[in-house]
């Protein structure tokens, strides 16, 4: 048997101030093994730690009481933010296990502009990715707020901070601005103030909120995005205590699964039956961190009830599921523990022209583009498409130099 | 069939961990118990760097004799690697997933000779 020594390549534990390089070099390794070089891939969701920012975000703020008052928060306290009263995400690290998940601060040296723009391409290259969508964390509970001005200020502060901050700095990044609908006006003028910039490629609704979408108040809002071109994204989200049937869930994996779900499950089934496909038919419309396993669900039961009541939808003139198939959806959390029943699911939504991947990196529920890259069932076109010509040809995007 | 020279064992603590990379190859070797277990640095679920994740001991649920849940403790006995990726966790002796045992990290032979520790790769 032949004996070797000790390399001097020892590798360490994570903690919570690894470096994305180290956390994401098998990530990396896969990129190389898999060819990602000859692949156009678009992660449209991803995360970046907005509480850690807080501080500057607030500045943006236009009311001169508010803004003072923010400040004066963030001079003492850092997270959570000013504003954001829903505080459970520190369940997602499962007790401490998945250290990149909660309370991550990992060193950046390069002073020359924000720190989440070096931590971001770190993953970018890790992942091999040719775009990414970023997305805030903390402000996904923002929807809630009981005071939708409060939320309206916030929403166009931080938008005004990722722009200027974030989206400004690399091409390869980009975002689907935060619409504070709560104040539908004001919804309106951030689209029409941002759809021009580059780095902002759509818009985005975080769903955990109780005002529903038909409601007459956000049809401007509607038309001013078909009319630019600018597609709707609705985040999912989740809550816990203030729900009460929520409430009755003592596990982190209950209320997840069904919070991240339910909200966008509600908004679908609004937004199909009251006939909002028809009325805004160039208006495109993304799902984004609810799975996948909920849409047979969803089309099957919605098709069998509307069968028998046409005359509750009557703007619809074909099954909901028809409707829904034209719609697109991120990937992940991509439920997998069957595959038959997944090739099922991405037969029913088209997935080939309508499933555009996503990471949700760094969350704990993460996906690499392996996911969709290694699945048996997959063509070659469907997966090229996944990963990222769907999202390209969805966002007018370039297409990346030699691809 | 070769073995690596991982380092002596009086440099391991109880629960501590080395992970070498020999030829590309990255080995995970945990001391649990007084005992050495050795597996690939791989993840069978996204491929995650599953050895540079932490060790947690089992959760337990405790009930009374009518089953009503008394809560949770942590098990004496029963130690888990946690893959720092996505939280999957593997028995440290067997490298087994709890709810599936075909779900299980690559594990290696280990010996200690002249107060030494091999991994049979």
């Amino acid at each position: 048997m032949e004996t070797k020594v000790i390399g001097s390549t020892d590798l360490e534990p994570f903690h919570h101030r690894s470096d994305t390089r180290e956390i994401l070099a098998h990530a990396k390794r896969q990129a190389e093994d898999r060819n990602y070089a000859d692949y156009v891939i678009m992660d449209v969701d991803s995360h970046h730690s907005d509480n850690v920012s807080w501080k500057a975000v607030v500045r943006y703020i236009e009311d001169p009481v508010v803004r003072a008052a923010a400040e004066e928060y963030h001079a003492k306290v850092a997270s959570p933010p000013y504003g954001v009263v829903n505080n459970i995400m520190y369940y997602q690290d499962v007790g401490g296990r998945i250290q990149h998940q909660a309370g991550w601060r990992e060193p950046v040296d390069d002073t020359g502009h924000h720190a989440d723009v070096t931590i971001i391409r770190r993953a970018i290259e890790c992942m091999g990715l040719d775009y990414m969508v970023v997305f805030p964390t903390k402000l996904l509970d923002l929807g809630k707020h009981p005071v939708a001005r409060t939320e309206a200020l916030l929403a166009y502060a931080y938008n005004r901070w990722l722009v200027e901050n974030i989206l400004s700095v690399d091409p390869r990044i980009k975002s689907l601005l935060y619409l504070p609908i709560s104040v539908p006006e004001e919804s309106v003028r951030i689209v029409e103030e941002f759809s021009e910039h580059p780095g902002v490629i759509g818009f985005m609704v975080t769903s955990t909120r109780n005002k529903p979408v038909y409601d007459n108040v956000f049809m401007r809002l509607y038309a001013t995005l078909e009319e630019r071109g600018m597609p709707l994204a609705f985040h999912g989200g989740y809550s816990w205590g203030e729900e009460p049937v929520m409430a009755q869930m003592n596990k982190f994996m209950g209320y997840h699964l069904v919070g991240f779900v339910l909200w966008n499950l509600i908004h679908l089934i609004n937004w199909v039956t009251n006939g909002l496909p028809e009325r805004f038919s160039r208006l495109k419309v993304i799902w984004i961190e609810s799975g996948l396993a909920w849409l047979p669900f969803v089309m099957q039961r919605l098709d069998n009830e509307y069968m028998r009541r046409v005359s509750e939808a009557p703007l619809l003139k074909r099954r909901p599921s028809e409707y829904i198939r034209e719609m697109y959806f991120s990937s992940q959390p991509m439920e997998r523990e069957n595959l038959e029943a997944l090739e099922l699911t991405f037969k029913m939504i088209n997935a080939e022209t309508q499933l555009l991947y996503a990471s949700d990196w760094p969350h704990w529920d993460f996906d690499l583009p392996s996911a969709i890259f290694d699945l048996p069932f997959l063509g070659e076109k469907a997966r090229r498409n996944i990963l990222g010509e769907n999202a390209l040809k969805l966002f007018n995007l370039d297409r990346p130099d030699g691809k | 069939m070769a073995e690596i020279l991982i380092a002596p064992a009086s440099e391991f603590e109880e629960g501590g961990c080395r992970i070498i990379v020999q030829d590309g190859l990255e080995v995970g070797v945990f001391l649990v118990g007084g005992e050495f277990h050795a597996f690939e640095n791989e993840c069978p679920h996204q491929g995650g760097p599953v050895c540079q994740g932490r060790l947690f001991r089992q959760v337990e649920e405790i009930l009374g004799e009518d089953r009503s849940s008394l809560g949770e403790r942590f098990s004496e006995d029963n130690v888990r690697i946690v893959c720092p990726w996505h939280g999957y966790e593997f028995d440290v002796k067997t490298g087994a997933h709890p709810a599936d045992g075909r779900i299980r990290l690559r594990k290696f032979e280990v010996e200690v000779r002249g107060g030494e520790v091999f991994v049979i790769v």
